[in-house]
């Protein structure tokens, strides 16, 4: 096997260490008894939170370490494997260091914000052994360059098909080009909203009104019923040269909208999981220090 | 009594350099008429560097060659140096006539007749031929041909506006001009014939897109040439009459831009009696150590002569005025080889240490003094040595020069002093020089089936010439051994020479053929009982896509792949299914002899391929031999046999194999995929690729074909025989022994790899601005942080270095291996070899 996921990585080396670091844990939560209940304070506690700790610590280092281009141990393929096992191994040793004592504290508020930390990256981790291969697929081999490179050609031709056909045909294709959409907010990436419009003129006097044209589809229908309506043969034939056009347009733009949104979905999740990650070591160090003053 | 002494024709670096020569010979012995004449056919110096593009640095390499010539020349702009030669032209009063160029030269030594275009004689005694490679552009043909507004190329497209302009050719220099000056103008394309066919893809679909397009200013006329060119007195300058299938129409137009090719300047030089030793395109005329022609008072100098660097060309001009002269002063390198021969354990003159070398190797023995002498130049002598004491007094030898010159800024070639035992090269090492022994031993060790094999080797005698022409790694390994004295070519001088000199390649070609039958056949024959056979079989040479055989076909011979790869296919339900791929060094045909005499499938060359041809005779000659490997052979047709069968009835996979083949993996070394099921697009690949390399990413991930997910991105493929590698002027592209194929900072930025990779990965350009360090990024804001990427303005630095050929060197330098493979999270992107291919391939279809 040449390629194997951030899972199989090493034939699942990680997944054992995680294995044996939890059995571990389990053994030492078990051990202790007698005059105190399982909690933080024995020194078994002590044992498991300094572990969870270290490991959380360690598990932030990989955003480090990908930066490390030149140096660094290992591959972080590696890495990334060691940090998916690690960091699902260190949510049951943190729910054993605290033997499921919680309040309204700020020692639960670290508990939380590592289990937000966790599960968006089981989120994440979700969509990266999933989405490639819709979004390879969605491409077709092809690069999104080149989808772009071809709906450019498509916005000339359509435009250029469409100077022959009648003033309202024109300044609709023509408006409908100018105001396609794509991309936008996160939301409107994420959710492949489209914003698009198009012009359609007014009869005699009227203004023209600026019509939706989500998907492009309001302006297919358009082109598609003045073809049966074509007064000369020249203009169906346009027309529907044009109505080729438009719809290998609305398909390519379908292609880009789902790339960006499948891209987005693959990126969004970091922007949870890495602040959180920074606010949970901020509320780690004041766990550790406020239990060392009140001890 | 002859006009002048010296006639020098063309007025290029070498021909200026000896102008100026001479002209201060002139002075020196105060002579009020010049004794010689400067020929230029066009209207300006130093046509070929006139002709690069605005503002283009020229490198002065080789670093290590002093210039000496009365003309200034050092690393500079294109606009600096030609001012340079221009003011020094004036400055020193050189004889030049430009406009004068040359039809024909008649007569011998001491009366040369030279005929100018225009009709003028000129006799002269000796002439100097410095007219470069490019030649003079094809004319028109017709009257009107040398009209003010009829040129032959063109500088800068922008600056004609609004004009009617004709151009006239179907190559790639017709297409894009005409592009280019279509945006501000209406530009008429005429194409002799009744397509494109000659230009290559890129620009053809541009071209047909163009023409088909209303809204371009560009027009094409198919089958049409030009009759005849006149000059109107009123409205458009040119009045044209043009042949096209419906008869002669007129039209009148501001220009005409005819980009019909150059006429290559060997039929000239022929035509002048020189001789030339082959008849391929890139061969060299013989010339004796003055840069003499077989023609005497004929001197040859610069890229004709097979020197393309500026200051080679300049050094000869200097040097071949002084010895028609009589001044027979020491060369310019005469140094470099004296630092290459210092190690040597000999007390003798540079040129009796050459002189003995040739007389000591058979095959050089003919070659002409001058060619040995640049072959040396361009070469490493090795020497081995027995006791510590002695090694230890060369070594300290060779190091105090060396030191003492680095001191002073130069960095010279010196000996390679060895050890007796050292090794020269491994097996499995990359490599593509080619060994020489002047003297002593050199063992090459082998393993066959388990069991070593030494072969010793003696003075005359050669090695490395398998990778040399193959381009695989060696397969075998090379010990000093006692006393040796070893010459080590590179690649490009070696095929230079195998180019001009049919003994040297013949020598070469035998040798090879005769280890290859070995290695295949009897491994354990000694090769002088196979010296015979190898001589009755034959190399054959098939361009990319040719057919060597057909399945069905009925034969009597097997093939071994000389070099490039081969593509086995079989039909299938009506389908073309590829069985098999092999690259260097592999067999293929054996059916035929060791069957029932039918192909069995279509062979096709890959890419461009070399093979070596075994008839029954030859065949059965070999494995008659005792020491035949015949079971060994037998079990490799069977295991062969299987194994196509069984690609046969997988036709997808064979579709994915052969679009990695269509796609370059058939050459390649070392290649990067990407796992399109795998990749998430993070582009950590490119910003570790950047990272590490200066801040210049050497890989596209995002463009590149795919195929079943697997995704071949814009990178080098470090191909067997590097395309890159063929053409390259200093010689700044190097294999490393582990493989990777590397561009030093000895690029002169020319573009000639960036042209010849056929893959697209090799571009040119100014270095990045450094990177600030972690804290000025993030307290200040200072650059771009770690794998941030930012287009970046080159600094007047970098402006100031010029461009230079920027590629994948496979980080040949990065502990840890390729950064772009290191980085990747999700495994996607791996560097494979063809030995990874086939699980490739299979790994896909489960």
């Amino acid at each position: 096997m040449i390629y194997r996921n951030v899972m199989r990585y090493a034939g699942g080396r990680y997944l054992w260490v995680a294995l044996l670091l939890v059995a571990s844990s389990f053994v030492l939560y078990f051990s202790q008894g007698g005059v105190q209940p399982p909690n933080g304070g024995t020194w078994q506690g002590y044992v498991l939170g300094t572990v969870a700790a270290l490991l959380i610590v360690w598990l932030a280092w990989l955003g480090i370490r990908k930066r490390r281009y030149a140096g660094g141990s290992g591959t972080v393929q590696g890495w990334t494997s060691a940090h998916i096992y690690l960091g699902t191994a260190v949510l049951l040793l943190a729910t054993l260091h605290c033997a499921l004592q919680f309040g309204w504290n700020v020692h639960t508020l670290s508990y939380v914000l590592m289990c937000g930390v966790i599960f968006s990256g089981f989120y994440g981790l979700y969509q990266y052994l999933t989405q490639p291969q819709l979004l390879a697929r969605n491409r077709a081999g092809e690069a999104r360059a080149g989808l772009f490179a071809e709906l450019y050609d498509m916005d000339g031709e359509a435009r250029r098909l469409a100077a022959r056909c009648s003033p309202a045909v024109g300044l609709a294709v023509k408006s409908g080009v100018e105001r396609t959409m794509l991309g936008g907010g996160m939301g409107a990436q994420l959710l492949q909203r489209d914003g698009s419009r198009f012009m359609q003129a007014g009869s005699g006097e009227a203004a023209a009104t600026l019509l939706p044209n989500a998907d492009q589809q309001p302006l297919v229908d358009f082109v598609a019923a003045r073809i049966p309506r074509a007064a000369k043969r020249s203009e169906a034939r346009n027309l529907q040269d044009l109505l080729a056009i438009l719809v290998r347009r609305q398909s390519l733009l379908r292609q880009l909208r789902r790339d960006i949104a499948l891209q987005g979905w693959l990126r969004v999740w970091l922007y949870v999981h890495v602040p959180m990650t920074i606010a949970l070591i901020v509320a780690l160090i004041v766990h550790i220090v406020t239990t060392f003053i009140y001890w | 009594m002859a006009d002048f002494q010296i006639a020098i024709i063309g007025a290029g670096p070498a021909g200026l350099s000896a102008a100026a020569r001479a002209q201060i010979l002139d002075q020196q012995n105060q002579v009020s008429t010049p004794s010689y004449v400067l020929l230029e056919g066009f209207e300006v110096v130093a046509k070929t560097i006139q002709r690069y593009q605005k503002g283009k640095k020229v490198m002065a390499e080789p670093g290590f060659l002093d210039l000496r010539s009365d003309v200034r020349f050092e690393e500079g702009r294109r606009e600096e140096i030609l001012g340079w030669w221009q003011g020094r032209c004036e400055e020193l009063g050189i004889n030049i006539r430009y406009q004068a160029e040359v039809s024909a030269i008649t007569g011998s030594k001491g009366a040369f007749d030279i005929a100018l275009v225009n009709g003028e004689n000129i006799s002269a005694e000796n002439i100097i031929l410095g007219i470069g490679l490019e030649g003079n552009p094809r004319m028109l043909g017709v009257d009107g041909e040398r009209l003010d507004r009829v040129q032959y190329n063109l500088e800068d497209p922008k600056a004609f506006h609004d004009e009617i302009i004709l151009v006239v050719g179907a190559g790639d220099s017709a297409i894009e001009n005409a592009l280019a000056l279509s945006e501000q103008n209406d530009v008429f394309i005429l194409n002799r014939r009744d397509e494109f066919s000659r230009a290559k893809e890129g620009n053809l679909n541009l071209i047909l897109k163009a023409i088909s397009d209303d809204g371009h200013r560009l027009n094409c006329f198919y089958s049409t040439s030009i009759k005849s060119v006149t000059q109107n007195s009123e409205g458009k300058p040119l009045h044209v009459v043009m042949k096209t299938p419906e008869g002669d129409i007129t039209m009148d137009c501001d220009r005409i831009v005819a980009r019909l090719g150059a006429i290559p300047p060997r039929r000239f030089v022929e035509s002048i009696g020189i001789q030339f030793p082959s008849e391929r395109r890139d061969a060299i005329p013989e010339l004796s150590r003055h840069y003499e022609s077989n023609v005497p008072g004929v001197y040859i100098v610069g890229s004709l002569a097979g020197y393309p660097l500026i200051k080679q060309a300049m050094n000869q001009g200097y040097d071949v005025v002084e010895f028609i002269n009589g001044n027979f002063i020491k060369p310019a390198d005469y140094p470099l080889l004296q630092h290459q021969l210092l190690g040597l354990p000999y007390d003798r003159e540079v040129d009796e240490l050459l002189e003995r070398f040739q007389a000591l190797i058979p095959m050089f023995r003919k070659l002409n003094s001058l060619a040995f002498r640049e072959l040396i130049i361009e070469s490493t002598i090795i020497a081995g040595y027995p006791s510590d004491q002695v090694l230890d007094d060369a070594r300290r030898k060779i190091n105090t020069l060396a030191s003492k010159l680095r001191a002073e800024g130069r960095n010279p070639r010196m000996t390679k002093v060895i050890a007796e035992g050292d090794v020269i090269y491994d097996r499995g090492e990359f490599g593509t020089s080619f060994f020489t022994i002047v003297d002593g031993e050199v063992v090459l060790e082998n393993e066959v089936e388990g069991q070593q094999l030494r072969t010793t080797l003696g003075r005359g005698e050669f090695f490395g010439e398998s990778s040399l022409l193959s381009g695989r790694p060696r397969g075998e390994k090379a010990i000093a051994g006692s006393n040796c004295i070893v010459v080590e070519t590179p690649r490009r001088t070696m095929l230079k020479l195998m180019n001009s000199n049919e003994e040297v390649r013949s020598g070469i070609d035998w040798i090879f053929v005769v280890r290859e039958l070995q290695r295949h056949f009897a491994p354990f024959a000694p090769l002088r009982e196979l010296r015979d056979l190898g001589a009755r079989v034959g190399t054959r040479q098939f361009d990319a896509g040719a057919t060597i055989y057909d399945e069905g076909d009925e034969a009597a011979s097997l093939f071994i792949v000389r070099s490039g790869a081969i593509t086995l296919s079989r039909q299938v339900d009506g389908q073309d299914v590829l069985v098999s791929q092999l690259r260097s060094g592999k067999l293929f045909g054996q059916m035929a002899l060791m069957g029932d005499g039918i192909r069995r499938e279509t062979a096709t060359a890959t890419v461009a391929a070399e093979v070596i041809e075994v008839e029954r005779a030859e065949f059965l000659e070999l494995v008659q031999r005792n020491d035949a490997r015949i079971r060994q052979l037998q079990e490799d047709v069977s295991r062969q046999v299987i194994d196509k069968a069984r690609m046969s009835v997988r036709p997808d996979a064979a579709g994915l194999f052969r679009f990695l083949m269509r796609n370059g993996l058939g050459e390649a070394t070392n290649v990067l995929v990407i796992d399109e099921r795998l990749c998430v697009g993070c582009d950590n690949c490119e910003k570790a690729c950047a990272e590490t390399h200066e801040g210049l990413c050497r890989l596209d991930r995002k463009s590149g074909p795919t195929a079943v997910d697997v995704h071949i991105p814009s990178a080098c493929r470090h191909c067997e025989q590097p395309h890159c590698m063929k053409d390259c002027p200093p010689n700044a592209i190097l294999r490393a022994a582990s493989g990777e194929v590397f561009i030093t900072d000895a690029c002169i930025g020319c573009g000639n790899c960036e042209k010849n990779c056929p893959y697209d990965v090799i571009r040119l350009s100014y270095a990045a601005p450094k990177k600030p360090g972690l804290l000025s990024w993030l307290l200040f804001g200072r650059g771009s942080g770690p794998g941030e990427r930012q287009g970046f303005e080159p600094d007047a630095e970098a402006k100031a270095r010029g461009k230079k050929a920027v590629k994948c060197d496979a980080c040949v330098n990065v502990k840890g291996g390729p950064a772009c493979v290191r980085a990747c999270p999700t495994g996607a992107a791996k560097r494979i070899g063809p030995a990874e291919f086939v699980a490739l391939v299979e790994g896909r279809m489960q």
